[in-house]
């Protein structure tokens, strides 16, 4: 019967088409964790070349290594691709791969819809890329500001604006379905008070997405209206404003660096924990600041606009506002201090990102702070100080915890260890890459330069410290280049390791037996206190849990093939959207693009599927739970 | 006895707080000289060259030095943190005490950055209010005319155009002000949004499509004993392919100066002196007039920047060496120099053909002629 064979089928080595298969369908939020982690790894190589494109171009005064149209291309592909592509959906697969593990669930609450999420993200990233091959890339920033967008000519602001809808909405959809999941999946005993940093930041960054992406997604609509059906939202000769763009595109990009930022707090804060052995200090005020931050991170999108005019109150009040988010963050800062304070701290891989991280994001921070004085903006704003800073908070704040993640996250995602050595090889050169190729931005912004230039006039006197710069870059590359030799040598060792690898495993995830089984936990958990696998530990229970329920059968979802087709037709659906008023097939092809989607929708929507159950009795030979 | 213990007691005061002044006074000039020690007089933020300029720099003094502290602290906690807690030291097998927390310590990471923000907050709304403060913009003299220069800076793909709405003239480029006074500035954009910043006078203010924004900088000191004789100005915000190419350059002249530039702008009447000049300007009256104009008196609205001055200007299309060998390589090819600007390829305005040699010989002559200072 069914449920056997699937049993059964995972101890079997599947063929590649099986596998394809399995993956183009799965539901399982192990497998989309991994697909997100893909994906974006992906993306972030390609948004890396970007960025060493840049730094050639500007390593020496009146260069000409690319073209000015060319240049704002890869300053727009490389933002957009690092925030939308590769930072969000690499976080994205860790929370796939911790959350529902670290809070003793068996998936998150709507499989169907995270396998949704994944795809529709993929087709919008890979829709925003094709723009490279068909007349060109969006050239208007990543914050795509209303008049030059508008102005922009060629397809590539539409590809922007499609490509990061169809994306947008994938987010959404994610973001959705684990505040669903967060809500309602706990394990017994596993109260919100008792919930690991990584669970409270993903529970937090998720209520961002609610409210943030919103905004953006009216904001894109608008744009696409102008630019492809006519509308004038933002055409001043028409009555439009440019301005609402900024405030729409603010009032989501403010919260969106929070969404990047408290996942990467999650992160830092499992490590902190669980390599100086000791409990997270000041748990309570850690999760109060993560909700403070969360909050009042939507009260200050106009920092981005001190320099627009809106005016001294506006601009007095909303200086007030962003420095107060200062406050939540430095008790962030020192509640990590005092937890490695009285450890034993190992400095592992992840323990030297988790390290590496204090300083720079401190960095960071303290430069956000400055930059929160309007008037001192008024010199910062748009110049290379502020590149410096949001450099110092995303590479020093969210980039640090990918990597740290990646070498955290990689035994329980794949039972196998990344290389300690080569982890800190990479380590360093990054580390030091990142300080050398940002830290001197700084000064070049207070020395003058404006950001988004494609060249620079010899002797302004930023000669020197633009080299200074694109020589740091190298060493980030190099690194990057070792992080990626390292996945390789790894996956062809394949060394298993099993659960706990790290030995002081503090939260749920590391008590679960490797490989993961399908269904997770053959038995539900009962959770204990904050820090359930090491009560267990501490208190001798060789099995690292203690269970809810007795054995029982297990409610699987069905794989489904209808997500990718979902997606696939609002792909196509793009392009006709993309090529109307131009093409004679366009609107013919949206209507088709919008059918596909439409009809999968209703097939989803009449057509029962309760999915399958595994049975007591199948599950008594497995792994974990009580024999 | 008493007023002895008491005189103690206040003088000691004085000399805690004389040092604690000496101390962060010394800190702060020692953050002063190494920061002006970075970039260009006529560019660098860390030379401001006028009041505005110079209220953001001490903006910056400041919260560097409050910053400074924060990291300071940071750094020790982590520092002791990471020698005195390693594994090797601990020993391998120690468990160590499961904290769960500290009220007091939470209460004084919270106290002590309130208090250091809002020492920050209290000069940054002072500055926020003061510096957009343009209510003396339109005062008048007796006699009605009003007493403060006010330029109309609009910003186009890719050039600067400055009117004196008061004084009748109109220029581009090379924006002239006085010193030693409140200058104002009327801010637009024609085409799309651009910024406008001269980093040394002060910080930028975005030209918006929509409306008009204001605000006002000041110049201490005659712009002629730099290196190139001007401050330079940038656009800063992203505006399209050449938006790195859209700088301009700031004059200052004393009041005195300033008020005869004025009056030569108004009044100069160009005559081309010599054959080849005089070419030049058949050649511009039949191709160029028709977008640049070669007076100053005006108003604002030229379809390319304003001539009348060009011979004294410091740069080419703004960013190129002002010599006439630039000159006639951008008349002769635009496109190449700086992508997306609207200036005509001269195949458009020269019947389908580049100029030749001798007309851009004719036509440099000519414009570098354009002058209102000789």
């Amino acid at each position: 019967m069914r449920e056997v064979k699937v049993v059964s089928s995972i101890a079997k080595k599947k063929g590649f088409g099986a596998t394809l298969w399995d993956y183009l369908t799965t539901v399982d939020h192990k497998k989309i964790a991994i697909l997100y982690l893909a994906a974006g790894g992906l993306f972030f190589v390609i948004g890396g070349i970007e960025a060493m494109l840049i730094r050639i171009q500007l390593a020496k005064p009146d260069n000409d290594f690319v073209s000015a149209g060319l240049f704002n291309e890869i300053i727009t592909m490389h933002g957009t691709t690092m925030i939308f592509l590769a930072a969000m959906p690499i976080l994205f697969g860790y929370m796939n791969a911790v959350v529902p593990l670290q809070i003793g669930a068996r998936d998150v609450a709507f499989p169907f819809l995270n396998a949704l999420g994944f795809w529709m993200f993929l087709f919008g990233g890979i829709f925003l890329n094709l723009s490279w091959f068909l007349g060109g890339a969006p050239d208007a920033g990543w914050t795509s500001y209303a008049s030059l967008s508008l102005a922009s000519p060629g397809h590539g602001i539409d590809f922007y604006a499609l490509g990061l809808q169809i994306s947008g909405a994938g987010t959404y959809i994610a973001g959705i379905n684990f505040l669903v999941t967060i809500i309602n999946m706990r394990a017994p005993g596993m109260t919100y008070m008792r919930m690991p940093l990584m669970t409270w930041t993903t529970f937090v960054a998720s209520a961002l997405i609610l409210f943030a992406f919103p905004p953006l997604t009216i904001g894109l609509f608008f744009m696409i209206f102008d630019r492809m059906f006519g509308a004038n939202f933002f055409d001043h000769t028409m009555g439009g404003n440019t301005i609402i763009w900024e405030h729409l595109f603010w009032i989501f990009g403010h919260p969106e660096v929070y969404i990047l930022i408290l996942p990467a707090f999650g992160i830092f804060s499992e490590i902190f924990a669980l390599f100086s052995r000791k409990r997270l200090f000041g748990y309570s005020s850690m999760v109060f600041a993560v909700v403070l931050i969360g909050f009042l991170g939507f009260m200050v999108w106009a920092h981005h606009m001190f320099t627009v005019g809106l005016g001294p109150t506006a601009n007095a009040i909303f200086a007030v506002a962003t420095m107060a988010i200062a406050v939540p963050t430095g008790m962030k800062i020192f509640n990590w201090l005092l937890t490695i304070w009285g450890g034993s701290i190992k400095v592992t891989t992840p323990m030297l990102y988790a390290l590496g991280f204090i300083p720079s994001f401190v960095a960071g921070g303290v430069t956000g702070v400055m930059q929160a004085a309007a008037p001192l903006d008024y010199q910062l704003h748009d110049s290379y100080f502020i590149v410096a800073h949001f450099h110092y908070v995303i590479v020093g704040g969210v980039v640090l915890a990918i990597l740290a993640a990646l070498h955290l996250y990689w035994p329980l995602m794949f039972n196998q260890m990344l290389s300690e050595k080569l982890g800190k090889w990479t380590f360093w050169f990054f580390f030091i890459g990142f300080h050398l190729t940002f830290f001197i931005q700084h000064f070049l912004g207070l020395m003058g330069m404006p950001r988004r230039v494609f060249t620079f006039g010899a002797n302004q006197g930023w000669d020197l410290f633009n080299a200074i710069s694109s020589f740091g870059a190298i060493f980030m590359a190099i690194g990057v280049i070792i992080l990626v030799v390292n996945i390789i040598i790894t996956v062809v060792k394949n060394e298993k390791v099993g659960n706990d690898p790290w030995e002081d495993g503090r939260t749920l995830e590391w008590a679960i037996p490797q490989p993961v089984p399908f269904y997770n936990f053959k038995q539900t958990p009962l959770v204990r206190g904050l820090d359930t696998f090491w009560i267990e530990k501490q208190e001798g229970n060789k099995e690292g849990m203690t269970y809810a329920e007795p054995l029982s059968d297990i409610h699987m979802p069905n794989n489904s093939f209808i997500p990718f087709v979902m997606t696939f037709g609002l792909f196509v659906a793009a392009f006709g959207a993309l090529y109307n008023g131009e093409k004679d097939w366009a609107i013919p092809v949206l209507v088709l693009g919008l059918a596909i989607t439409l009809t999968s929708m209703a097939v989803r929507s009449l057509k029962d599927d309760h999915g399958y159950h595994i049975h007591k009795e199948d599950l008594m030979d497995d792994e974990g739970g009580k024999k | 006895m008493n007023m002895i213990t008491i005189m103690k007691e206040g003088f000691d005061l004085a000399m805690m707080k004389g040092l604690k002044k000496w101390r962060l006074f010394s800190l702060l000039a020692a953050l002063t000289i190494f920061l002006s020690g970075c970039g260009e007089e006529y560019l660098s933020t860390l030379t401001p060259a006028g009041q505005v300029g110079r209220d953001q720099f001490n903006l910056l003094l400041l919260s560097s030095a409050i910053m400074a502290l924060v990291i300071i602290v940071v750094v020790i906690i982590y520092v002791v943190a990471l020698v005195k807690f390693r594994r090797s030291k601990v020993g391998e097998n120690v468990i160590p005490k499961q904290v769960e927390g500290s009220h007091t310590l939470e209460v004084i990471w919270t106290a002590i950055p309130i208090v250091l923000l809002l020492i920050l907050a209290v000069p940054t709304v002072m500055y926020t209010y003061k510096h957009a403060d343009v209510s003396a913009m339109d005062n008048v003299d007796e006699e009605g005319n009003k007493t403060a220069v006010t330029v109309n800076v609009t910003a186009k793909l890719y050039w600067w155009e400055f009117e004196y709405p008061d004084l009748g003239i109109v220029t581009a480029q090379e924006l002239v002000v006085p010193t030693g006074e409140k200058v104002y500035f009327n801010l637009k954009a024609a085409d799309v949004k651009h910024s406008f910043w001269i980093p040394t006078a002060g910080g930028k203010m975005d030209t918006n499509v929509e409306n008009v924004n204001q605000f006002y900088l000041e110049f201490d000191k005659e712009s002629a004993g730099l290196k190139d004789g001007v401050f330079y100005g940038k656009c800063a915000e992203l505006c399209g392919p050449s938006h790195a190419l859209m700088d301009f350059k700031v004059k200052t002249l004393d009041r005195d100066d300033f008020n005869s530039w004025a009056e030569a702008m108004k009044t100069t009447v160009h005559t081309a002196e010599g054959d080849l000049a005089t070419q030049g300007e058949e050649i511009f009256n039949t191709s160029c007039i028709a977008c640049h104009a070669t007076s100053g008196a005006g108003s604002t609205g030229g379809v390319g920047p304003n001539l009348a001055a060009f011979g004294d200007r410091n740069r080419v299309a703004g960013f190129m060496t002002h010599d006439e060998e630039s000159l006639k390589k951008w008349i002769n090819n635009p496109q190449e120099y700086k992508p997306g600007n609207l200036m005509p390829q001269p195949e458009k305005i020269n019947n389908g053909e580049k100029f030749s040699e001798e007309q851009l010989d004719a036509l440099a002559e000519y414009l570098m002629g354009l002058s209102v200072e000789k």
